[in-house]
């Protein structure tokens, strides 16, 4: 909503207040100030002139040079270029010595030998928005009524010595989509009087009612329709002050009738309409919903379909309006039009809502009605808005308002008492600082004097006040929030503390970032086609969720892995010059196994890590080290470890979609069901590397639900050992396939308690070894908890092992 | 005898003085005093002394012995330090190559500034509480006092899945969630995460971002309660100067509303470029728990009252840092991520 400072000024005395300081007290008021722009944008010395005459420059066919009366006593001969300058016109002059916005200085010129004392304005140089003009007006000089006094300054005939507020409303603050709202919220604001405008409609003989009836079918939807029947308009442009009026608060001046609806909408916050009378040839208007395949051409020429939960206005029989939306084409106020039917209505805000968001038509009224507007207005709006016409447009307004009222509004009545208030804002007003911000919000109360209880009377134009809470946000906003102290929380201390999850996720972020990972956070939506790259991890009887109207085709379904996501990254850094990516991400991924979601659907927290490029970049004393599958491996052991989970968590070959079949691993934990695989590690599948275009890349992404159930952060000391440590190791060469893990598992069922670890120590191949044979070469060490082992003992166990591991892989001791 | 050892004393001394290595110094150690060395040899002829020359007699050997004793170690700590010198000579580096630095990731920022404020609330004995980024209509919107066809609905253009299931527009249902399990016991809780709006991506819109919002309930629960906790907060955020600034505002979930300005962390307040001069940034939302909302989340509003926030970490962040586009959030750069390193 624009605001102008003078137009306000009519309704509330401002003295004392300048434009910036009236938007400042507003915004610390609730009501904030976008902004406050000067409609002068730097004109002075522009009066009004008369041109006496125009004629032909003697050397140039497109200049005139006209003699101008600027009051002065003194005749200006002025050179002119636009076409539509004429003798008899009243037009803006800047003499010489005036100013035109952008700082323009008009001097005394030659133009073509002719000398010329000054400059005939176009609108756009005298910096008006000429957008909401005519077109006539746009192009060439600006042209003024005729009645327009010789001499005055232009400032005051275009009411450009103004400054309009830009009021950016909360939805609960629709009252002020209208001066009178305006006002009345500085009156509460300053303890000023509001002047309401005192419409006087003087009436015709002949009654409305013997030419239009009114009938409500919709009365759910429409719970007041008043009209008034004006005749005999003559339709011609409104007057300077009117149409200055509407362009400070950016609505095209159109014609005196659509101008005088669209002038006391702004003043009461009520939207009027205007209807050719004599276009409703039934003399009849009944509100109703529309038909199904009901069809309007509305005034922007555009066919609308109708649906059935729309309201129009009809003669009975056709649509003639969109109630509250925007008139139909079939009725509307042209040139000819002499009789006028004028509406004055209250339409369900969420039925207009719905139409106009569904017919993409927003407007002036619509945005009003929406909100709701004050029932108590309907009345006073209509009779602002016929005398208005009858003054402005030569009308005769008929006797008597033809209406249907369909259901009273009766204003709120809300109770709070000053203890509650108090209580409430940790404050200790008076009773008497209560009854003053009520008097000033011209609430009406009454007051019991036991337990100061105030039974408030809303004004219908608040209805956002319903609760005594709302009472208590009045009371606070004008007592001011700064003035509310400020206080500690009474009552019992309550400890703060991270959940077991919270405290995970913490942990691994700085464990994996003190590994020199970085933490990406990426965009939850993504295409369709990056949740089918890794159905393993995506849950293959699971299904993408998929947003109804999504922004775009790559923006269109929830993540359904993390990997997808920082391949995407690794690929965007990759084209950035950053061939290395150490990253990690923790997140939720969102499976469904629906078509149409019907419940909510399952949020998996995971984390995901990905190596490409070096993870070491070379250094004069180190060598660069490309990524492999065990730096990727190896985050996930640690973070395993770190989660006391090691002894759960196993890792098996594993040939996942997209990844390479002979570099990955399934990560399977030991639940108390049993065996459940969380997740896979390992290289992409080359393919998809190159698909890419991406180098070697290897990926971890692992479900943290489990992790965090079965974590275990309990630290508990175990002594140290008292007795020695005894260490062999061995060397076995067998087939390439058996897998290391066997090895030591093998390791551990034979030894048993007596084995403290078992560690791969070398792993090699090589043509002395034979084809398709490696080397794995282990170091066992063994203890015992309460004494010294002998040699003999430890011989004997080891050799057991050995014995075991040539047996089942068929290995070959190396000596 | 005596004669014997002055000679020796003086050969020794003679020989000593051409020693330039540590094995001749050794060789001639063992010559002159080992087991059976030439002092020894000579003082083996003490037996056939007589009593009073043999205490003489000793005792020029003794000082013979400490004489050449006190030239082979000056002679050795020559070499001592000679070689020392030499090692280090040999051993000395180019100090100003670089060393092997440790690894330094970063955490992203939006969790690093995420996590100050969770630290600040954990302090204040809050705690931490999440809930799906997929919500319902009926917690994300209608629990929270907006009903279906409710004006305020206009602010939030939302992803919607289905009528009824959308992405959260903001991490309110959290709180709705957390009144229904707490059933009536006082809260005390943060709500951080991810949220999602429809808006046109450009430097300062992103349509995902994080909230981080707040929620106090319990008997006697007061506004000034509210702006004492904000205060409480910045000034922990923002060092003791800092001050909060409380503009009346909307919110469906509260009554009444605030927008709240802190004193601008450029400028202190004096007005500067990033406050557009009016010293003030807008930094957080807050109000007075609807009674609606109460309602709705299984509380008496006659029996308790309460106050919630919630600021967005983006802002939060961008402020912090002086970060120009919102969208170096999402888009992970690594050269904007490892600026984050720092503790």
């Amino acid at each position: 909503m624009k605001v102008s400072y003078q137009w306000l000024n009519k309704y509330i005395d401002l003295s004392g207040f300048t434009a910036e300081e009236l938007a400042e007290k507003m915004t610390r008021g609730g009501i904030e100030i976008d902004g406050v722009e000067s409609l002068n944008k730097g004109v002075s010395g522009v009066v009004v002139g008369y041109v006496k005459s125009r004629e032909k420059h003697p050397d140039a066919d497109k200049l005139s040079v006209c003699k101008i009366d600027v009051g002065t006593g003194e005749e200006l001969q002025i050179v002119c270029g636009a076409k539509n300058v004429d003798a008899g016109q009243k037009v803006p002059v800047a003499m010489i010595g005036a100013k035109l916005p952008g700082d323009f200085a008009i001097k005394r010129a030659k133009l073509r030998g002719v000398e010329s004392q000054g400059m005939i304005c176009s609108a756009k140089e005298l910096g008006i928005n000429d957008k909401l003009l005519p077109k006539e007006q746009q192009e060439g000089i600006l042209v003024l009524p005729e009645a327009t006094p010789v001499g005055t300054p232009i400032g005051d005939v275009l009411g450009i010595n103004d400054e309009v507020l830009e009021l950016d409303l909360t939805p609960n603050r629709s009252d002020c989509l209208s001066m009178l709202g305006v006002a009345y919220e500085i009156g509460a604001l300053t303890g000023r009087e509001v002047r309401l405008p005192e419409p006087a409609v003087n009436h015709a003989a002949e009654r409305a009612d013997s030419h239009i009836s009114v009938s409500i079918s919709a009365k759910e939807q429409c719970s007041h329709y008043s009209a008034r029947y004006i005749k005999g308009v003559k339709i011609g442009p409104s007057p300077q002050w009117l149409q200055n009026r509407l362009i400070a608060a950016g609505i095209r001046p159109i014609s005196n009738v659509v101008d005088v609806t669209n002038f006391v909408m702004l003043e009461y916050g009520q939207p009027l309409h205007a209807f050719d009378a004599d276009s409703i040839t039934t003399g009849r208007i009944d509100v109703r919903l529309a038909n199904p395949g009901e069809k309007l051409v509305t005034l922007d020429d555009q066919e609308r379909a109708l649906e059935p939960h729309m309201l129009v206005i009809t003669d009975g029989e056709k649509a003639v309006a969109l109630a509250g939306v925007m008139g139909g084409a079939n009725s509307e106020v042209s040139e000819k039009t002499v009789n006028i039917l004028l509406e004055s209505a209250k339409f369900d805000g969420g039925t207009v809502r719905k139409t106009s968001r569904q017919l993409g038509l927003r407007s002036e009224s619509s945005i009003r009605f929406e909100k709701e507007v004050d029932p108590a207005r309907v009345i006073p709006a209509l009779n602002r808005a016929a005398a208005l016409i009858a003054e402005l447009a030569d009308g005769l307004v008929e006797e008597g308002i033809v209406e249907v009222v369909a259901s009273e509004a009766a204003p709120a009545v809300v109770d709070v008492t000053l203890a509650k208030i108090n209580g409430y804002l940790g404050t200790e007003l008076s009773r008497l600082e209560v009854q003053t911000i009520f008097d000033r919000l011209h609430f009406s109360y009454r007051l019991s004097d036991a337990n100061d209880l105030f039974s408030v009377t809303v004004p219908t134009r608040r209805g956002d006040i319903t609760r005594d809470v709302d009472l208590i946000e009045e009371v606070a906003r004008l007592f001011g929030y700064d003035n509310i102290p400020t206080t500690p929380i009474h009552g019992d201390v309550t400890p703060g503390a991270l959940t077991k999850p919270q405290a995970i996720r913490r942990d691994l972020r700085r464990r994996l970032t003190d590994a020199g990972l970085h933490e990406v956070i990426s965009y939850s939506f993504t295409g369709p086609s990056r949740t089918e790259l890794f159905p393993d991890l995506s849950g293959k009887d699971l299904k993408p969720v998929k947003l109804a109207m999504p922004m775009s085709e790559d923006r269109s379904v929830l993540r359904t892995t993390l990997i997808a996501q920082l391949i995407e990254t690794a690929v965007y850094n990759r084209n950035r010059k950053n061939e290395s990516s150490a990253i990690f991400e923790i997140g939720s991924v969102f499976h469904t196994d629906e078509e149409q979601l019907t419940r909510l659907p399952q949020e998996k927290h995971r984390l995901a890590v990905l190596f490409t490029g070096n993870r070491v970049d070379a250094q004069w004393n180190r060598k660069s080290a490309p990524v492999d599958f065990y730096d990727a491996k190896g985050v996930l052991e640690t973070v395993i470890d770190v989660l006391g989970l090691t002894a759960r968590v196993r890792y098996e070959s594993a040939q996942p979609l997209n990844f390479h079949p002979g570099r990955t691993a399934a990560v399977i934990v030991d639940t108390a069901h049993g065996p459940e695989t969380i997740g896979y590690v390992g290289q992409l599948h080359p393919t998809l590397q190159h698909e890419s275009d991406i180098a070697d890349t290897y990926v971890v992404e692992v479900e943290l639900g489990k992790l965090y159930e079965l974590a275990d952060s309990d630290i508990e000391y175990k002594a140290l050992p008292r007795y020695p440590a005894m260490q062999r190791d061995i060397a076995v060469v067998l087939d390439q396939s058996v897998p290391a893990a066997k090895l030591t598992a093998t390791a551990w069922a034979v030894a048993g308690e007596l084995l403290e670890s078992v560690r791969v120590f070398d792993v090699f191949t090589g043509e002395k070894l034979g084809a398709g044979k490696k080397s794995v070469a282990l170091s066992l060490v063994y203890r015992h908890e309460g004494r010294t082992l002998n040699d003999e003992e430890v011989t004997e166990l080891h050799g057991k092992v050995v014995a075991e591991l040539e047996q089942s892989f068929a290995a070959e001791l190396r000596k | 005898m005596k004669e014997r050892l002055e000679a020796l004393r003086a050969e020794a001394l003679q020989e000593l003085q051409q020693v330039d290595n540590p094995q001749q110094l050794n060789d001639l150690r063992v010559k002159y005093l080992g087991k059976k060395g030439a002092l020894t040899e000579i003082l083996r002829g003490m037996g056939g002394l007589s009593a009073e020359e043999r205490p003489i007699i000793g005792q020029v050997g003794n000082d013979v012995r400490a004489a050449i004793e006190t030239v082979i170690d000056e002679k050795q700590n020559a070499f001592l330090a000679a070689e020392t010198e030499n090692r280090l000579r040999a051993e000395t580096i180019d100090v100003t190559l670089p060393g092997k630095a440790l690894p330094t990731g970063a955490v992203h920022p939006l969790n690093k500034v995420a996590q100050e404020i969770e630290d600040v609330f954990v302090g204040l004995g809050y705690s931490i509480a999440e809930g799906p980024e997929v919500e319902t209509d009926y917690f994300n919107f209608e629990a929270l006092n907006l009903p279906k066809n409710h004006p305020a609905r206009d602010m939030q253009d939302s992803f919607y899945i289905t009528e009824d299931i959308l992405m959260r527009t903001h991490t309110s249902p959290v709180q709705v969630r957390t009144m229904q399990q707490m059933n009536g016991k006082p809260i005390k809780v943060i709500c951080p995460g991810k949220v999602y709006r429809r808006d046109d991506d450009d430097a300062t819109h992103s349509f995902q971002f994080n909230q981080i919002e707040g929620l106090v309930v319990g008997p006697n629960i007061r506004m000034s309660d509210l702006k004492g906790t904000l205060l409480q907060f910045v000034q922990q955020m923002y060092g003791e100067q800092a001050q909060i600034r409380l503009r009346p505002s909307f919110f469906p979930f509260t009554e009444p509303s605030a927008e709240v300005d802190v004193t601008c962390v450029q400028c202190g307040g004096h007005g500067c470029r990033m406050c557009k001069q009016t010293g003030w940034l807008e930094i957080l939302g807050c109000g007075m728990v609807h009674p609606r909302v109460l309602e709705m989340g299984g509380y008496d509003p006659a029996e308790v009252s309460g106050f919630a926030f919630g600021m967005g970490v983006e802002r939060i962040a961008l402020l912090k840092y002086g970060i120009d586009d919102i969208r170096h959030f999402y888009t992970n750069d690594q050269r904007f991520l490892s600026q984050f390193a720092r503790m």
